[in-house]
């Protein structure tokens, strides 16, 4: 079968973050102001209306009038002149900081990140023993041996700055060099500087961007704090300098304090806000690969709701075989919707319409692909979803309550004891701080009301009853000191530890190898059968469902399209959807037999 | 666990050995020019010979620094080159100010971001979008310049708290407390506005994990787990930051100790900054170098204690 | 007669452990494999087995300690990059991630020019073979501009299958390709593997840790099992009737998707262990 040729997303195109930027508020306005500040700098002959070193004892402490736009300082020099002039020294005097700091920072991350080894090793420990100290602190030691150049300062500085993308970079780096893609580009034979450019610099350089500007902010603060405590160069005006200046004399001139305060201020918080406009707006491109993965699943959603109504909206329902000995009915799921609500206020329809049977007794396989919405089902009986999900419809009858109108204090109650859920991920799902024996106590004793002592007893024989080997070492074990077939034993004997009537299973054996997945449905089988719980199977894999299911439900786009009894499914499926999935099954598909035998012959022989 | 914490000790020695061993070497290497920048660049190279021979400074590098450290060692860190001081007695008198001022900071900073940071991050919505507004700016503006607004305003213009001076807890808490309460509050801000940024980030992170909904579907509330799962796990990052921002503000409250006039080691570094007052500058780099590597060693217990793959691996 | 592409004799890989003076972990101990042109081989194994390393050797990702991998009776386990860039026409590979193997920043016209710009291919002929790829892998000629992130997983696992195609390999080692894929959607991927082997005559090394699809690709298949292949040989032979117990046991393991069926092969299954049980036993007392 040749595939139709997939449907193309429309949109998309790179579009540069600078111009991104121009569309964010606080970036455009920071990007603003500090150009304005930039250009004011550079400008400074132009602009000043007096020299910025002249000083003029008649001018001391001047008021601000027409002769001194801002007033005069301590000197009788003109505050606005040097506030133009200062602009380029204390710029300056940032850049080269900044300067120093990417150089050193970049180049060794680079190398560090990508070729490991000894230089790893020695230039991350360089940079621990660099971050050690406070910065202050070290350029005032620097400041007591080379003197008061805010140059030598500034280069210190910066070089007690390079921690900052080095790690970044470092970082960007080891992340990037274990990435498959370049392993690919390895295979096709480019050159390490090929690769470091072409798919390492670009994804180092946005982040270093950001970084640039705060550290910038942090070089120019540190610059004027270093020349406010008196200590730098007196024969270039910075804003530090001058802030100095106004605070010896805050008592007479309330004012000259100000200026430099406030435009350090306002020069630090439009860097950092920049810095913040540009992780926003490369978050939100990066951004769509959710929202269009979410959004296609909504589309089809839709599109299937369109076909849905066309045929009159029924899912094949297959009847029960006759001499089924039928249990109570355990769970009734009516009319399930469950949606998104998206930053536009629209909510994403992700269930629509579901309908769903459990009976005591009975594994029922909730089957579909990826986007079918059988996990979003499995979560909304749970009353688990996501963040930002939320049922939109429907109601999830369970023994007498609807569990979609009840609080999230008497949901609580119901969890655990009455619903138990197993996840698919055995690792990520236990809490790694604390030992296995403490995850499984904790929730028997809130729920149950047992003592420490009894919890502990009724975990030990838990640990024994789904099959692990040495209980009490498992017991006290942290979970990454065990399999994951082992964590996903402890997770099967948490989810039984209260006896629940009914048990939730999503892909329980997705993640484990085929070996050990044969003998955990082996264990679900033993438990269930021990309990006599309904158990709902979210599953993808057919041969689990022939294993384990009594009935199938299966789920396209968010919608049932066909339920019945297992055997009906596998033998008599209806709906075209159902048809195409077993379709695809390899299982009973001939193997590809052999390679053009004649010849294998020939070489036999 | 014996094994980690000496481990962390041995290496929490080791660098502070390392430290002041390049900070020796770095700023006594100098040598003649030190001794040409005290007495003053019209000084005949016979008086610059002399006041080298005085300090020591004609000795080899090498035996200089032996001397030093084997002094440091028992706690003789030398004397001040200007005023004969005991470096040792000078730095230790002045290290309980710094430190209540560092120490008072870390601790608000610490206890409320935690508190911020977990409004923020599980109310979300316009909470979290104030909150990290509010922290953007906490972060961006310098310490000093909110120090020295919060003298102009608290101090010249309310008249609530003294502009400068220093009481000493032993003498008054009331005295103590009205006295370093606006340097506290000063440097803690931009502490905070970091830490909450980091607590909220990785709260959202541990919210996200799936062990947070296997154990609310095993019967645990919201809440129980948010405090005893969530939190802990975000603490690891958390603490790490801490740590960070302590040593920051051991170097931001030399400028607030100087806009507050704060008998700290803030001012005696600077003033043996400005004379080149070299002993004492390497006494104050010991002592803060001791205190960041106890500070870390600390951070770094407390980090094995949160997560377990630390201690055990 | 046909030739045999790549000779994999008693490879050994290595990869140092953390801390000090301790014994280095072997990924493989010794594996000997042949692939012959136009040929798929199909590699099993559960997770840790060996399987990927395996791959990653052959492609020079991995480090080769002991034995030897030809190609083409040429040694190429310790290749320089530059001898790797001359084997770059020769092995290609598609990776199991859809998601991670290709780079998220670039389009997908610089993807599949990448490797041509290797071999100094000129721009417009670039253009050319973009289109052809695309074609060869049904996907329309407008996927060029477009940012991997814009395409399922399936058509992204194609993209990646051009980018292989790019240079006209003789082999593509393929690890885990179709595993994160849907169903249906790994079905129509797997025609399309067996689509291109015919029309170009390339052969697979074909790893995966599904029974069925290597199965249903795999002329022959070789077992691995801790590092070593257990069995090897024939497809038909070795999953129809595995002779090693480990390579029993995995087959049994597995669940046939039939309920009738599925009770029987669980019954079986049950057999199979007690009866290894009690042939380890014996085994021990002899």
């Amino acid at each position: 079968m040749i595939e139709s040729p997939p449907p193309m997303p429309a949109g998309a195109a790179k579009v540069s973050l600078f111009r991104r930027l121009l569309t964010h508020p606080t970036g455009v306005v920071s990007m603003v102001l500090l150009v304005l500040v930039a250009l004011a700098s550079v400008l400074a002959p132009l602009l000043a209306t007096h020299d910025p070193n002249t000083a003029s004892v008649q001018q001391v402490l001047a008021k601000a009038g027409s002769e001194h736009i801002l007033g005069a300082d301590s000197a009788g020099r003109d505050v606005f002149s040097r506030l133009l002039f200062a602009g380029q020294f204390s710029l300056a005097g940032a850049l080269v900081a900044l300067a120093v700091a990417l150089i050193l920072g970049v180049t060794a991350g680079l190398a560090a990140g990508y070729y490991g080894g000894w230089f790893d090793s020695v230039s991350s420990w360089l940079t621990g023993l660099m971050m050690a100290l406070p910065g202050m602190v070290v350029l005032l030691a620097a400041r007591a041996v080379v003197g008061p150049s805010m140059w030598l300062s500034m280069m210190i500085f910066g070089v007690l700055l390079s921690p900052a993308f080095f790690r970044l970079v470092y970082a960007s780096v080891t992340a990037v060099r274990n990435e498959l893609y370049v392993d690919a580009a390895r295979v096709s034979g480019l050159s390490d500087v090929r690769i470091i450019g072409r798919h390492i610099l670009t994804v180092v350089r946005a982040p270093v961007i950001i970084q640039s500007a705060m550290v910038l902010g942090i070089a120019i603060a540190i610059q004027a704090g270093l020349e406010f405590l008196g200590l730098g160069d007196r024969n270039i005006p910075t804003w530090g300098s001058m802030l100095n200046d106004g605070f010896i004399n805050i008592f007479k001139s309330p004012t000259l304090v100000l200026w430099p305060a406030l435009i350090i201020g306002l020069v630090c918080i439009a860097l950092t806000l920049l810095a913040n406009a540009m992780r926003d707006e490369l978050e939100r491109s990066r951004g769509p690969v959710k929202k269009s993965h979410k959004a296609a699943a909504a589309e089809a959603a839709a599109d299937a709701e369109g076909a849905a109504e066309k045929r009159g909206a029924a899912a094949v329902v297959h009847a029960d075989e006759p001499n089924e000995d039928a249990g109570e009915i355990l769970l009734e799921v009516t009319d399930l919707g469950v949606g998104y609500d998206q930053p536009d206020g629209s909510t994403t329809h992700v269930v629509n319409h579901v309908n769903l049977t459990v009976r005591r007794g009975e594994v029922h396989g909730l089957v579909g692909e990826s986007g079918s919405g059988k996990t979003q089902t499995a979560f909304s009986i749970l009353r688990l979803l996501p963040q930002g999900g939320r049922i939109t419809g429907g109601s999830i009858f369970f023994e007498g309550q609807d569990l979609a109108q009840l609080s999230e204090k008497e949901m609580t109650k119901v969890r655990g004891k009455r619903i138990a859920y197993i996840p698919q991920e055995p690792m990520s799902n236990l809490d790694s701080a604390f030992t296995i024996g403490s995850q499984l106590m904790e929730p028997m004793r809130v729920c149950l009301g047992i003592s420490k002592a009894e919890a502990r007893k009724r975990a030990l024989s838990l640990l024994a009853k789904v099959g692990i080997p040495n209980p009490e070492r498992t017991f006290d074990a942290y979970p990454h000191q065990i399999s994951g077939g082992m964590a996903q034993r402890v997770l099967i004997a948490g989810a039984v530890s209260c006896e629940p009537d009914l048990l939730i299973a999503d892909e329980p054996t997705t993640a484990l190898d085929v070996t050990v997945q044969a003998e955990v449905l082996n264990l679900l089988r033993e438990l269930q059968d021990e309990l006599n719980m309904g158990v709902i199977l979210v599953t993808h894999n057919f041969g689990v469902v022939a294993d384990l299911c009594d009935r199938v439900t299966v789920m396209q786009t968010g919608r049932v399209v066909e339920t019945g009894p297992v055997r009906s499914i596998f033998n008599h499926a209806q709906h075209p959807y159902t048809r195409q999935l077993l379709g695809a099954i390899l299982e009973d598909t001939a193997p590809r037999g052999q390679y053009t035998l004649k010849e294998l012959k020939g070489v036999a022989s | 666990m014996y094994q980690f914490v000496l481990r962390r000790l041995l290496s929490g020695v080791l660098l502070l050995f390392v430290i002041t061993t390049v900070a020796y070497l770095l700023l006594y290497a100098g040598g003649g020019d030190i001794a040409r920048r005290i007495v003053g660049p019209t000084a005949s190279d016979a008086q610059v010979a002399l006041k080298a021979s005085q300090l020591g400074l004609d000795r080899p590098l090498v035996v200089q620094y032996w001397d030093w450290l084997t002094g440091a060692l028992t706690g003789d860190l030398g004397r001040s080159w200007f005023n004969g001081q005991l470096v040792s007695a000078g730095v230790s008198s002045r290290l309980s100010v710094t430190l209540s001022l560092v120490l008072g900071a870390t601790i608000i900073a610490a206890v409320v971001s935690v508190v911020v940071a977990v409004w923020a991050a599980v109310r979300r919505g316009w909470v979290d979008r104030v909150v990290q507004f509010v922290g953007v700016l906490g972060f961006a503006i310098p310490g000093f310049l909110i120090a020295l607004g919060l003298v102009s305003l608290f101090a010249l213009n309310l008249k609530w708290f003294k502009a400068t001076g220093y009481v000493p807890i032993t003498t008054s808490f009331g005295g103590w407390a009205a006295t370093v309460t606006l340097p506290i509050v000063a440097l803690s801000i931009g502490c905070i506005a970091a830490v909450v940024q980091q607590i909220r980030g990785s709260l959202i992170d541990a919210l996200r994990q799936d062990y947070v909904r296997t154990l609310r579907a095993r019967g645990l509330s919201f809440n129980r787990v948010v405090y005893k799962h969530v939190l802990r796990n975000a603490g690891g990052p958390a603490l790490a930051v801490l740590a960070v921002q302590f040593i920051g503000l051991l170097g931001g409250a030399v400028i607030v100790e100087q806009i507050f006039a704060l008998p700290g080691l803030g001012q005696i570094t600077v003033a043996a900054t400005g004379q080149g007052d070299i002993p004492v500058v390497m006494g104050v780099v010991v002592a803060t170098a001791a205190i960041v590597v106890i500070v870390n060693l600390v951070i770094d217990l407390a980090q094995g204690w949160l997560n377990p793959k630390v201690r055990l691996s | 007669m046909t030739e045999t592409l790549l000779d994999i004799k008693d490879v050994v890989v290595e990869y140092p452990s953390k801390g000090f003076r301790k014994e280095p972990f072997k990924a493989l101990k010794g594996v000997s494999l042949d692939i012959r042109q136009g040929e798929t081989v199909g590699l099993v194994g559960e997770s840790g087995s060996g399987k990927t390393t395996l791959g990653r050797a052959v492609l020079g990702l991995a480090p080769v300690t002991g034995g030897g991998i030809k190609y083409r009776g040429r040694e190429i386990s310790k290749a320089t990059r530059a001898q790797r860039r001359d084997l770059s026409h020769e092995i290609q590979v598609v990776f199991q991630d859809p998601y991670t193997s290709l780079n998220p920043s670039m389009t997908i016209e610089q993807i599949l020019t990448e490797p041509l710009t290797v071999r100094k291919v000129g721009r417009q002929a670039a253009n050319k073979r973009v289109a052809e790829l695309l074609d060869q892998v049904r996907l329309p000629p407008g996927a060029a501009h477009r940012l991997p992130r814009e395409f399922s997983g399936g058509q992204r696992q194609r993209v990646a299958i051009a980018r292989a195609l790019a240079l006209d390999p003789k082999l593509i080692v393929c690890d885990e390709p179709v595993s994160a894929l849907d169903l249906s959607t790994q079905a129509r991927v797997m025609e399309l593997f067996i689509e291109i082997q015919e029309r170009t005559g390339v052969a697979y090394l074909f790893v995966s840790h599904d029974l069925a699809v290597v199965r249903h690709l795999s002329h022959r298949v070789a077992v691995m099992y801790h590092g070593e292949i257990v069995e090897w040989g024939d497809g038909e032979q070795v999953t129809g009737a595995p002779e090693h117990p480990y390579t029993q046991r995995l087959f049994m393991a597995a669940p046939i998707p039939d309920p009738d069926r599925q009770a029987q092969h669980r019954a079986d299954r049950l057999r199979l262990l007690e009866l290894q049980r009690e042939q380890d036993v014996q085994a021990g007392v002899a």
